[in-house]
């Protein structure tokens, strides 16, 4: 915690020095373009010696992990592993003690704030499905929607025939054609679920990251899920996070196992399945 | 197909205007014209008359009406417990007052035309630089948006980029609102002290007793109350008010979708005090007096509970809240003035219990919709 407010210092005082260098143009000034994502070496996230803490307790513990461009992934392990608090690292949401997060070649994540990292083009899908429960599913995803984020343009917003088309799309692909008028709140668990994934794909991140997407769905519902998941793969790259093995067996090409904050093991789901040590710790624990 | 395009239309504005505003500007415009011409044209003696005490009563009530309209705005519709805006209220009738004041000249009982009697009476030699431009009623004007607006953002800057929200922001807004009150109380700080600033005599050359001028002020508040709730009602049917919906309901969600949610609730916050200043500042003309007392918490919390009893989150409720309850206070403290705030404390349980959405939740279909029911098939 100290550790990093020394730090947020130090990165204000080395802000402050820059500005006042001659040969440099102050940022303000500078038509502000975010540098496009540089995957020349096919890994779209880096994340390097990576370590949390709450009031003493390692939530993540030295993690490294690398994830590839258009890749799937899938992230298992028990309850209190730090699945979530990686979520929350990535996306700006908690600073960490120690380590790196890259996207790409060139953008460090770290020291933004979550707005600024949504709109580099990372989408993220709460655990306990998160939607505007008092306004109408076409509200939810009307504010989802890839858009410009300031006050301005907000103020002002049209809707584009693009977006209607899209947003038609998007209701289509998530089954919730003829509730585009319905309360977010109104709708059954899985529907949010889906609402929530929905708001994902009409925002069309380059890195999706959905942490348990399958929680309340029936056996069903959650079929389709996996089908979508994999259908986004490639054009898009995702992360998810999952308790239910049946659906990671079914979706996963790469799993990734975590305990205790740190990676426990890395493979096929063949390979994970007889490795010892995730045997021992996590799947010796289910059986 | 049909159906996004059919969305798309509904979600304008223009559309939200079009569906809110007819039937509340014509009952405002119906009623404040009827009261108008029967204070003005109709004899003294004929039932139909309205007393010119009773135009400015009810000028009162649409200023307080305005000011519950803007802590709806904040309240309602993102969230923000503000149990401070009597201070920008306040800070909006001062400007006023202040112009008021340097109108009445020599004519006050010290008759020096440069300073207000108050200052004479503290012997000070001149006018105190921060009352220098308040002879000209465009700079008067310009500070009665301007000061609120400038405290608001200062405050929501901090509040909001620091991420104080809930209970501790509604400490902090009555912890500022305090501290206005005893500065404003003191002396030596210029406005007036314990008596604040009253005795006017003039409102760009009107006389204030004049009940052409009252009910001119009357008439003024209704259309800039009229204003205020098309302006917000835009404002609240655009994409940006609903992205204030979606902060009040799940912040959290939004930021993760790439919206600066901090400075979204400065920018709300900056208009809803501009809206209780021009408030205040309608308020001062027409009741005479403005004082530290304006300030006082309690007040700031009387406002909450008047949105909470007309409704949160539509506008119109605030409105109604407002002239209901200040109706029922002028009743009750003419009859039994001591019982007034436990009866208004025992209405605010009830309404709390009873009513969540308030009164005008009685008349709306579903609780869900609360505050946003933009929605609803048509
Ligand atoms: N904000 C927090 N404060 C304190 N402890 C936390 C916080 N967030 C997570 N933790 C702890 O960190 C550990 C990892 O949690 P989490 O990342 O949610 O696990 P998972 O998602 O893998 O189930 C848990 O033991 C949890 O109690
Ligand atoms: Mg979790």
């Amino acid at each position: 915690m100290k550790n990093s407010k020394i730090k947020v210092a130090t990165t204000r005082q080395s802000r402050l020095r820059e500005m006042f260098r001659r040969d440099g143009a102050w940022p303000w000034l500078v038509n502000r373009t975010e540098p496009a994502v540089d995957v020349s070496h096919q890994v779209l996230l880096y994340i390097e010696s990576l370590s949390v803490s709450f009031d003493g307790f390692k939530a993540l513990n030295d993690l490294s992990l690398y994830i590839n461009d258009g890749e799937l992934r899938c992230l298992i392990g028990a309850n209190g592993a730090g699945k979530t608090t990686l979520m929350d690292v990535i996306t700006g949401k908690t600073s960490p003690d120690s380590g790196l997060v890259y996207f790409g070649q060139t953008l460090d994540l770290l020291g933004r704030s979550e707005a600024e990292i949504a709109q580099l083009g990372i989408g993220r899908k709460f655990q306990k499905p998160s939607v505007f429960e008092a306004q109408t599913v076409y509200a939810n995803l009307e504010l989802a929607i890839q858009s410009e984020k300031n006050i301005l343009p907000t103020l002002v917003a049209r809707f584009s025939p693009e977006q209607i088309d899209r947003i038609d799309q998007v209701l289509e692909v998530i089954n919730l054609k003829d509730r585009g008028f319905m309360m977010a709140g109104a709708l059954s668990h899985g529907q949010k679920q889906w609402l929530e994934i929905g708001m994902l794909l009409v925002a069309n991140p380059r890195l999706l990251l959905i942490d348990e997407p399958v929680a309340g769905m029936t056996a069903q519902e959650a079929e389709q899920t996996a089908e979508l998941l994999v259908s986004l793969a490639g054009e898009h790259t995702v992360i998810v996070v999952e308790h239910d093995m049946e659906f990671v067996r079914r979706i996963a090409k790469t799993v990734t196992v975590l305990h205790q904050g740190s990676v426990l093991a890395e493979g096929s789901m063949q390979e994970i399945q007889e490795n010892p040590d995730v045997i021992r710790v996590y799947l010796g624990e289910e059986q | 197909m049909k159906d996004a395009s059919l969305f798309a239309q509904q979600f304008t504005a223009l559309h939200t205007v079009r569906t809110k505003a007819p039937l509340f500007l014509g009952i405002l415009f119906t009623a404040t014209i009827y009261a108008a011409v029967c204070n003005l044209y109709v004899a003294e003696d004929s039932v139909l008359y309205v007393s010119t005490y009773t135009i400015t009563l009810l000028g009162k009530y649409l200023c307080y009406a305005l000011l519950a309209l803007s802590v709806d705005i904040v309240w309602g519709y993102c969230g923000i417990l503000s149990l401070g805006h009597g201070a920008f209220f306040a800070l909006g009738g001062y400007a006023m007052g202040m112009y008021l004041m340097r109108q009445i000249g020599d004519r006050g009982v010290y008759g020096n035309p440069d300073l207000p009697d108050f200052m004479v009476f503290l012997n000070w030699q001149e006018l105190p630089w921060y009352w220098s431009g308040f002879d000209q009623f465009w700079f008067a004007a310009l500070m009665v948006v301007l000061v609120p607006a400038v405290l608001a953002f200062v405050f929501g800057w901090l509040a909001f980029r620091s991420r104080v929200a809930g209970v501790y922001l509604a400490i902090m807004t009555q912890a500022l609102t305090y501290a206005l009150m005893l500065a404003f109380f003191r002396n030596e700080m210029g406005f007036g002290g314990n008596n604040g600033l009253t005795d006017f005599k003039d409102l760009l050359g009107y006389n204030l007793l004049s009940d052409n001028t009252r009910v001119s002020l009357f008439v003024i508040s209704a259309i800039v109350l009229a204003l205020a709730y098309v302006c917000s009602q835009l404002i609240m049917g655009s994409k940006f008010g609903r992205v204030i919906v979606g902060i009040r309901d799940a912040e959290d969600r939004l930021r993760f979708l790439g919206y600066r949610t901090d400075y979204y609730k400065v920018a709300l916050f900056v208009y809803s005090a501009l809206l209780a200043g021009i408030a205040g500042a309608l308020y001062v003309p027409q009741v005479g007096i403005i004082n530290p007392g304006e300030y006082s918490p309690l007040n700031s919390i009387e406002i909450v509970i008047w949105v909470a009893i007309g409704g949160r989150g539509t506008l119109y409720g605030a409105v109604i809240g407002a002239l209901l309850v200040n109706y029922a206070k002028t009743k009750f403290t003419a009859i039994l003035p001591e019982v007034w705030l436990f009866a208004l404390g025992a209405l605010f349980v009830a309404v709390t219990i009873f009513l969540p959405n308030g009164i005008v939740g009685l008349f709306k279909r579903t609780s869900l919709n609360d505050g946003h029911d933009l929605g609803e098939q048509p």
